[in-house]
């Protein structure tokens, strides 16, 4: 029993770094008050750009570790360019953003299923990037395995939720993102560019996007295919809801999740016949249930949120 | 401001839309290095050029239309839905399981009954998002989502076991996840190749749905709680259950949808019947102006798409992922362009611009 | 541009919005240490002009002189730099955010690379609010404010960015009238240091205050002078361009029954703060009863909470002898309540719907429009023909949607719509409020004709003027409950200024 728990921790903080990432970038964009349902979309991009410089490189062999590092980049600067014209679909042109969310979805997906089909083929696995164990550390029984002998990504990202709240709380640009998602007009009146603050936190939310896709098809999965996503960009714009806006939240809902994902792995591994399908929908299941006890009474959320900004619409 | 330019204002402002539309389309295709000209000549003309291509693109305009009717009554009614990928699942299994378990019952009756069993599945899983949009203020746009996966999990799950086909399970994993093939009873009639007579259904729902949303108090109801729900509200109008009934109907028609394809179609539950009609469905509505007078064509240009993009792997070597890429960009710039035509700054903007263009020729 | 503003002109200003000519050439100047007023009617154009002068809007023609060198803004930021600041009618602050962090939006200086220094922000905004005694806690959040304490946020915030010129947007609005006192004679301190632009309709306060005055009609200076050659009179008449004499309720108040008794209503705000607390109140048939106060003290709560759309919590909402506390919205609808509810475009009237749809939106199922649920075209048609010539609501036809008419004309049609129904009580929230003088005359007749019909009414206003005129009584909400109802003959401004700001009599 010990083992199973152990094993389900310890993949915990691994499996939970591309919800973790997607979600804190869409955090960014929603305390902008853009709602960002492309989030999917993007990390669909990000997974498949990120897995096809190694793939191309080594052609499924082994690669140095700088390729990976440039796949990541990769699916940063795409997703970077995808939170752009994001942007200038509901920033400029002030288009709803639920719908234009879901047609950044299919653009991004179908975009990566076309590309892959012609640039790789088939299912094709890639070596990846080797675990990490932390000298010490990782000796310490149950929580060395728990904690500390995972891929260097991993432990990037759990560093970046401090730097994530700190940008947000603690500079210029963090107050200027929560002034135009919550009062942009108030924003407007100070002399801050509401639209250019809402395209830069874009811009970072979808590089966020991006790097998450990479670290499923580059870290975790060590492929791609059109259904490695499965709806994760949609659990992470969830997760946003259920965190309440708040980076560290957001973790805390990160690793819930994953924990409830790593539960359908456990029961394939341990041969329990229990059907598979069921243990699949759980986190899915969850999340309806998670957002039903959370979506009333938002009094955190950015009151802009959704809310296109035009400075001569007089209200 | 004159008539003639407010018209050629939308005219210029449709056709940059579709050249935006048709260009970042060609960039992917240029990515791939495949012929754009020829792709597009597959896509969307060779089905036209004879009858069995055209039967094939009306079948798959058929589901289009049903499901794009009901996302345009939840749309009208403030509700996005897109979860008709899993309520037609839903709806597909509701039928089959009627078919399966009175295959000898006749058709005049089984037919409606199996047919009806899939508008109550599409209905209730219609009605989960709705009700928690109206009393619990769930984001539908997640809800939906989330029931989409849950749904095609489940139908897995059917037809890998009570569906199961008694001639593929003696074969274990190597067998087919499917039903077996259902009895004649509840088989919808065909015209001409596999054209069924669903056709006739779209055609007379489409007519209905107009007649509902625009003739009727409960249409008007609706329409007030989706265009502002708050003075609905101060109007006495009750939007949580409106906005609920809204995707029960929506729910209702994407399981009618699946019941018909089968019934039609495919005549037995198996993998891949949705085909992303649900997604394609939300295009199709918001292509066809949210009104079903315009759903009808727009199911068959999108039926012309869909099909299209399946000869195209084999003609021009491009894969069928590519409709799913022009569908995404489709939907971007149509809820694109409509902003910018609402947009009267913008156009009180170039009136002026042309206006004071024409003072300095004169 | 750093030092005095000894001058600022602005001249030939023109901006044009779709249908309006908000600003038509207009020209103006104001000096050092003085103050202008700049007055007009709701929509002359005040906001735009000064907007404009902000760098908030790009004018379509004309320019902007500062001591005779022409400056042109491309945002709030140039303006500000430049030595200007602005107090809006809407406070520009962010609600949950702190008085420090609010300030700190604007204050660059505080930006540093990585890193915003908080702790510069606040010692800047204690060093201003103690100059200018403007008290203020630097770290309460904006949302825990008073209306009156946002506002001295507000100064503080213009002065903390530096403003030597200062532009206020009827900044007494949502003031009783003893704050407006002390604004007025805080201001009047502060023209040794600065220069001032006053946006108001209140004339009162334009002669308290002003030196020189500009009068805006439809968008044009139709008047520019020196405050004290000119009477309040003369300078009304000239804003509105004919004498408009607002009629007033005069007629003798033969009481009826009691219709409407409210009894320890207590209700809870969005907030879940307590927004009424044991509320009274009784309204007889044929009487207007004006709800005065400053917004924000249960008003809308209170309006809320009758017709249905606010759950009461305790407390009993009696109606005829019915009682109507927790029905449904629909239910006070056809128990014969009448509502004009305080925002007219997304709470009045469907926007995208065409005026005739909005006419019959609580009405839908009357066998008058519909017979077993099929709506009657032509029916619907001739009442909206009928409605739209009684009512003078200007429009192109009734298929227009109704969001693009004017306000004026949206609440004529929101007006049309509830007293056609016949109502046995009608609640007015704020029904004049943005709109030109015409509009306002047009609804206070109405208003007195359903009273002279013996229909009560619950008039809730923040013009005390609005309230005085037409009210056969007077109760004024503070924090939630009524302080004390007044008979019209015993209400004064002074009088109620008090009661509005919370001080018990006796």
């Amino acid at each position: 029993m010990i083992t199973i728990l152990t094993n389900m921790l310890s993949m915990c903080i691994p499996f939970s770094v591309a919800l973790l990432l997607a979600s804190i970038g869409e955090m960014f964009n929603q305390r902008a008050g853009v709602f960002n349902l492309g989030c999917e979309g993007i990390m669909a991009m990000g997974a498949f750009i990120g897995m096809l410089i190694p793939f191309s490189v080594g052609g499924g062999g082994p690669v140095p570790q700088v390729y990976n590092v440039l796949g990541f980049l990769a699916a940063a600067a795409v997703g970077a360019f995808l939170g752009l014209f994001f942007g200038v679909v509901t920033v400029t042109f002030r288009a709803p953003q639920g719908i234009a969310g879901i047609g950044l979805q299919m653009f991004g997906v179908g975009t990566a299923g076309t590309l892959f089909r012609h640039f790789v083929g088939g299912t094709q696995s890639i070596p990846g990037i080797p675990d990490i164990d932390i000298p010490l550390l990782s000796k310490i029984p149950f929580l060395g395995d728990v904690f500390f002998s995972h891929n260097g990504a991993a432990y990037l990202a759990y560093l970046f939720i401090p730097v994530a709240w700190y940008i947000l709380f603690k500079t210029p640009w963090g107050l200027k993102v929560r002034a135009v998602g919550t009062n942009p007009r108030a924003a407007d009146s100070m002399g801050i560019n509401v639209s250019r603050t809402r395209y830069e936190s874009l811009m970072l939310g979808g590089a966020l996007a991006g790097l998450a896709g990479a670290y499923l098809s580059i870290a975790q999965a060590k492929m791609f295919s059109d259904t490695l996503i499965s709806g994760r960009g949609f659990i992470a714009v969830a997760l946003v809801y259920f965190g309440h806006w708040h980076p560290l939240q957001i973790m805390g809902g990160a690793l819930l999740f994953t924990f409830a994902q790593t539960f359908q792995t456990q029961i394939q591994s341990m041969g329990i016949s229990f059907p598979y399908e069921l243990a699949v929908m759980l986190p899915y299941v969850l999340v309806i249930v998670v957002l039903s006890f959370t979506s009333r009474n938002q009094t955190t959320a950015p009151t802009s949120l959704g809310k296109p900004f035009n400075r001569e619409m007089r209200t | 401001m004159t008539r003639t330019f407010r018209l050629a204002f939308k005219a210029v402002i449709i056709l940059i839309a579709a050249l935006a539309a048709v260009l970042i389309a060609s960039i992917i295709l240029w990515m791939i290095g495949a012929d754009v000209g020829a792709t597009f000549y597959t896509i969307c003309i060779v089905p036209l050029t004879n009858t069995l291509h055209i039967t094939e693109v009306l079948i798959r305009a058929i589901p289009l239309c049903i499901i794009a009717l009901g996302i345009t009554v939840a749309y009208r009614s403030g509700i996005i839905n897109i979860g008709a990928e899993g309520q037609m699942a839903i709806g597909i299994l509701a039928f089959t399981g009627v078919a399966l378990a009175f295959p000898s019952v006749p058709r005049p009756l089984l037919l409606p009954i199996a047919l009806l069993a899939a508008v109550i599945g599409g209905g209730l899983w219609g009605f989960i998002p709705g009700i928690l949009k109206a009393r619990l203020n769930v984001s539908e746009l997640l809800s939906t989502v989330m029931l989409n996966y849950i749904a095609a999990q489940f139908y897995s799950l059917c037809l890998r076991t009570i569906y199961l086909d008694p001639a593929e399970q003696g074969l274990g994993a190597a067998g087919t996840p499917q039903s077996m093939r259902l009895t004649e009873n509840v088989w919808l009639g065909r015209m001409s190749g596999r054209l069924h007579y669903g056709l006739l259904f779209a055609l007379v729902l489409a007519a209905l749905i107009f007649f509902l949303m625009w003739k009727t108090t409960l249409g008007f109801r609706m329409r007030a709680s989706g265009s502002e729900a708050r003075a609905a509200r101060y109007g006495g109008i009750n939007v949580a259950f409106y906005v609920t009934l809204a995707m029960v109907i929506s729910g209702a028609f994407s399981g009618l949808a699946g019941g018909i394809e089968i019934a039609g179609v495919h005549r037995r539950a198996i993998e891949g019947v949705t085909n992303n009609y649900g997604f394609s469905g939300v295009v199709v509505a918001l292509f066809g102006g949210l009104h079903p007078f315009g759903i009808i064509p727009a199911s068959f240009f999108f039926g012309l798409l869909i099909y299209g993009a399946t000869l195209a792997p084999s003609k021009v070597g491009v894969p069928a992922n590519i409709v799913q890429v022009m569908q995404g960009v489709i939907i971007i710039v149509i809820v694109t362009a409509q902003m910018v035509l609402s947009n009267a700054y913008f156009q009180d903007r170039v009136w002026r611009k042309i206006s004071s263009l024409r003072k300095k020729e004169a | 541009m750093e030092g005095k503003i000894r001058e600022l002109r602005m001249e030939h200003i023109t901006k044009r919005f779709p249908g309006v000519l908000a600003s038509d050439d207009i020209s103006i100047s104001v000096g050092e240490g003085e103050v202008l007023a700049l007055v007009g009617e709701n929509g002359a154009g005040k906001t735009t002009l000064m907007n404009i002068l902000m760098g908030l809007y790009q004018p379509d023609e004309g320019r902007i002189l500062i001591n005779g060198s022409e400056v042109r803004f491309r945002g709030p930021e140039d303006a500000f730099k430049a030595g200007l600041g602005m107090v809006h009618q809407q406070y520009m602050l962010v609600q949950n955010m702190t008085v420090t962090e609010n300030i700190a939006l604007g204050y660059k200086k505080a930006w540093k690379p990585m890193r915003l220094s908080l702790s510069e922000v606040r010692s800047r905004v204690v060093e201003i609010s103690e100059k200018y005694s403007l008290s203020v806690n630097p770290d309460a959040y904006i949302w825990q404010l008073s209306v009156g304490e946002q506002q001295r946020v507000e100064l503080v915030k213009t002065l903390c960015l530096g403003a030597r010129f200062l532009i206020l947007d009827e900044p007494t609005s949502a003031l009783t009238p003893q704050e407006t006192d002390e604004l007025i004679a805080l201001l009047k301190n502060m023209t040794d240091e600065l220069s001032i632009i006053f946006i108001s309709h209140k004339l009162q306060e334009v002669k308290a205050i002003s030196n020189k005055v500009a009068i805006l009609r439809h968008g044009k200076v139709v008047f520019s002078g020196n405050t004290d050659d000119h009477s309040s009179q003369d300078i009304a008449a000239m804003m509105t361009g004919h004498s408009i004499e607002l009629p007033k309720n005069l007629d003798k108040n033969d009481s009826g029954d009691t219709v409407l008794s409210i009894r320890d209503l207590v209700v809870m705000s969005d907030r879940k703060t307590v927004a009424l607390d044991h509320l009274s109140l009784d309204i007889k048939a044929g009487e207007i009863v004006g709800l005065a106060g400053v917004s924000g003290n249960g008003q809308r709560e209170l309006s809320e909470a009758i017709n249905g759309l606010r759950r009461v919590e305790s407390g009993s909402i009696s109606f005829f002898g019915k009682e109507i506390a927790n029905f449904t919205p629909r239910q006070v609808i056809d128990e014969g309540m009448g509502y004009i509810p305080e925002e007219r475009n997304t709470e009045g009237i469907v926007p995208a719907f065409s005026i005739r749809e909005n006419f019959i939106l609580k009405d839908a199922s009357n066998p008058e429009f519909s017979s077993r649920s099929i709506l009657k075209k032509k029916d619907i048609d001739d009442y909206s023909e009928k409605l739209v010539k009684e009512f003078d609501v200007r429009c192109p036809d009734i298929q227009t949607a109704a969001g693009s008419l004017s306000g004026g004309n949206i609440q004529k049609v929101i007006l049309a719509r509830e007293i056609e129904r016949k109502p046995r009580f009608l609640i007015a929230v704020y029904p004049t409020r943005g709109l030109d003088l015409g509009a306002v005359e047009f609804i206070h007749q109405q208003l007195l004709a359903i009273r002279r019909e013996g229909i009560g009414v619950l008039l809730i206003s923040e013009e005390l003027d609005e309230i005085m005129d037409l009210s056969d009584r007077i109760a004024v909400i503070y924090k939630g409950s009524i302080q004390k109802v007044l008979d019209h003959d015993e209400a004064t401004r002074a009088r109620l200024g008090v009661l509005m700001a919370g001080v018990k009599e006796e």
